[in-house]
């Protein structure tokens, strides 16, 4: 669905984008990670035509970008850093406006279009008043409205939760789980670990500029061959366990082992109550933490 | 693309209160001329207006005459200058863009939208100043021929030719200034520095006019010659100046927009 190799960008003599080479399959939802000032939204630019690379290729539903635009994103919806609307004009209008200025959208279908992407933000029964007037959480239902205008087969979405309370969020997220099981790819650019690791299921993580990293999700949170063991008998548990154990943590013990049902049979038998046995697994945050360096927002003193 | 440009300027409330505010100056002088009847002395003052108490017909030209200098090329340097830049501005740009518009066609429908404005507020003036000037202005006797700077008689006929040529001309003029409005509105940030830059371009021209030393510049001077549309009225028509300032202004439109497409084509979106 999308595919870079090489992609570079330059502002002046500083290095935005560094070499990146994405790889996004149809049907699945990507998550772009990084911390801000990462590249993040340098990039989404350069796949939409907003900003030109310096250098290397970008392609979308197999055509090269952005000589071919304009067959490739009437099919993509997008939002970029932030829903932006005109100001004196009602949502309706706005959704109206924009559909009418491109390819793609159909005038005779265009009012029941607007009916239901609003439906399906939650915003079906917005009144006549401008987006002015629409506080933070409405705009960004709206740019999500006008996102889903086409019935796009391809999503960008840069933080597309932002601004909204937590009820909000869940509506979003499961709206775009339904999207995306009717077929819509998701490439969500997000700095917020959980809403990624509860949505996607892959994952590149930028830093500085380069893509440090580019795994699936489940590879990620693959258990790491060890185990959790609760148990109230932390002292006789360790006294078997002797030179596994990696770490005590209250009532809890971290444990190398192969087999867990073997570690189980040894506990029991050996007359320690184990209450949970449960596979150690990365965290998303965890190999994000490890793959990035400082936050670059964060300005040490020499 | 056009047609939703079209939409967007006709139906903006700021489009009509910049036109009702340029129109309420030819309305103010065509009140204050018909109740103190105190007429410039004749060559002095905008260009017509000696002559309108005595025909009121020429009053859309004296308006023209008017809101040419200032107040026309304010409205068209703040409206041109806020086409990319405003757009920019309020975040919109990047949606518009991505929907997609290309970025000529965006450039040509933003040029259209401007000169559709000018267009509509030289008619505005027009009208208002033909009704004011039958109404308020002139003898009663509107069958007296109209005079022109030469001294002979011109026909109903004539005359509405003539404006029409004038408005036309007057066009011309004003999208030479939107065409380097629309240029900086590529090249910055907010159209408010679009909109100054022009200004302080219209500004400087203006009084490098007066200026002898810089003699050699004054043919190349975007403002020298706006009012030129004077010498339709003359006997026969005085086209030199007329010619001269087609031309003049043909060539600020031409290079300032290919100027704006060449930035704006290459420009990287990161408001």
């Amino acid at each position: 669905m999308i595919r870079t190799q090489g992609l570079t960008k330059y502002f002046g003599r500083i290095r935005a984008v560094d070499d990146v080479a994405l790889e996004v399959a149809e049907g699945e939802i990507y998550g772009f990670l990084g911390p801000n000032g990462s590249g993040k939204t340098t990039t989404v630019r350069m796949l939409l035509g907003l900003v030109l690379a310096t250098s290397g290729s970008i392609e979308m539903m197999g055509h090269p970008m952005p000589r071919r635009a304009r067959e490739v994103l009437p099919e993509v919806g997008s939002l970029v850093e932030g829903p932006a609307a005109y100001p004196g004009l009602s949502g309706r209008a706005n959704l109206s406006l924009v559909d009418a200025m491109g390819p793609g959208g159909s005038r005779a279908t265009r009012s029941r279009r607007i009916e239901e992407a609003l439906e399906e933000v939650g915003l079906a029964g917005v009144d006549r008043r401008p987006v002015r007037a629409y506080s933070l959480g409405m705009r960004q239902r709206l740019g999500l409205a006008a996102t889903l205008m086409r019935r796009p087969r391809l999503l960008v979405l840069d933080e597309p939760t932002n601004g909204l309370d937590p009820q909000g969020i869940h509506e979003v997220r499961e709206l775009l789980l339904r999207l995306n099981r009717e077929g819509t790819t998701i490439f969500l650019s997000s700095h917020l670990l959980a809403e990624v690791e509860q949505l996607c299921h892959r994952v590149g993580v930028l830093d500085r500029g380069r893509l440090v990293l580019q795994e699936s999700l489940a590879e990620i949170r693959r258990p790491t061959g060890r185990w959790y063991v609760e148990t109230q008998d932390v002292a006789r548990a360790r006294a078997l366990l002797d030179g596994q154990v990696d770490r005590i943590e209250g009532d809890r013990l971290v444990v190398r082992h192969d087999d867990s049902a073997a570690l189980n049979r040894l506990l029991v038998e050996g007359g320690v109550r184990v209450t949970a046995l449960t596979p150690e697994r990365r965290t998303l945050e965890e190999v994000v933490l490890k793959a990035t360096t400082d936050s670059p927002d964060k300005v040490v003193r020499p | 693309m056009i047609a939703v440009e079209l939409t967007k300027m006709l139906r903006s409330r700021r489009s009509w209160v910049t036109i009702a505010v340029i129109d309420a100056l030819p309305i103010l002088v065509a009140v204050l001329l018909a109740v103190t009847d105190i007429g410039p002395r004749p060559g002095t003052g905008p260009a017509f207006l000696s002559a309108v108490l005595t025909k009121g017909e020429l009053y859309p030209l004296a308006a023209v005459a008017i809101v040419l200098p200032l107040f026309l090329p304010a409205a068209v340097a703040i409206t041109a200058g806020d086409a990319v830049a405003g757009e920019a501005q309020q975040g919109t740009l990047r949606y518009v863009l991505v929907r997609p518009v290309g970025r000529t066609r965006l450039l040509v429908a933003k040029l259209v939208s401007v000169t559709a404005f000018v267009l509509v507020t030289l008619l505005v003036v027009a009208v208002t100043g033909l009704v004011l000037g039958v109404l308020l202005l002139g003898d009663s006797n509107s069958a007296t021929p109209t005079t022109t700077f030469s001294g002979t008689d011109l026909t109903t006929t004539q005359l509405a030719q003539r404006t029409g040529l004038a408005l036309a001309y007057a066009l011309l003029s004003m999208l030479g200034v939107a065409a380097v409005a629309l240029f900086l509105s590529t090249v910055v940030r907010t159209p408010l520095a679009a909109a100054m830059g022009t200004l302080a371009l219209l500004i400087g021209s203006t009084l490098l006019l007066t200026l002898d030393a810089a003699h050699a510049l004054r043919p190349y001077l975007v403002t020298r010659y706006w009012l030129s549309f004077v010498d339709l009225f003359r006997d026969p028509i005085l086209w030199h100046d007329v010619v001269l300032g087609v031309l003049l202004q043909a060539g600020y439109v031409v290079l300032f927009l290919a100027a704006a497409w060449a930035n704006f084509m290459t420009k990287d979106i990161t408001d």
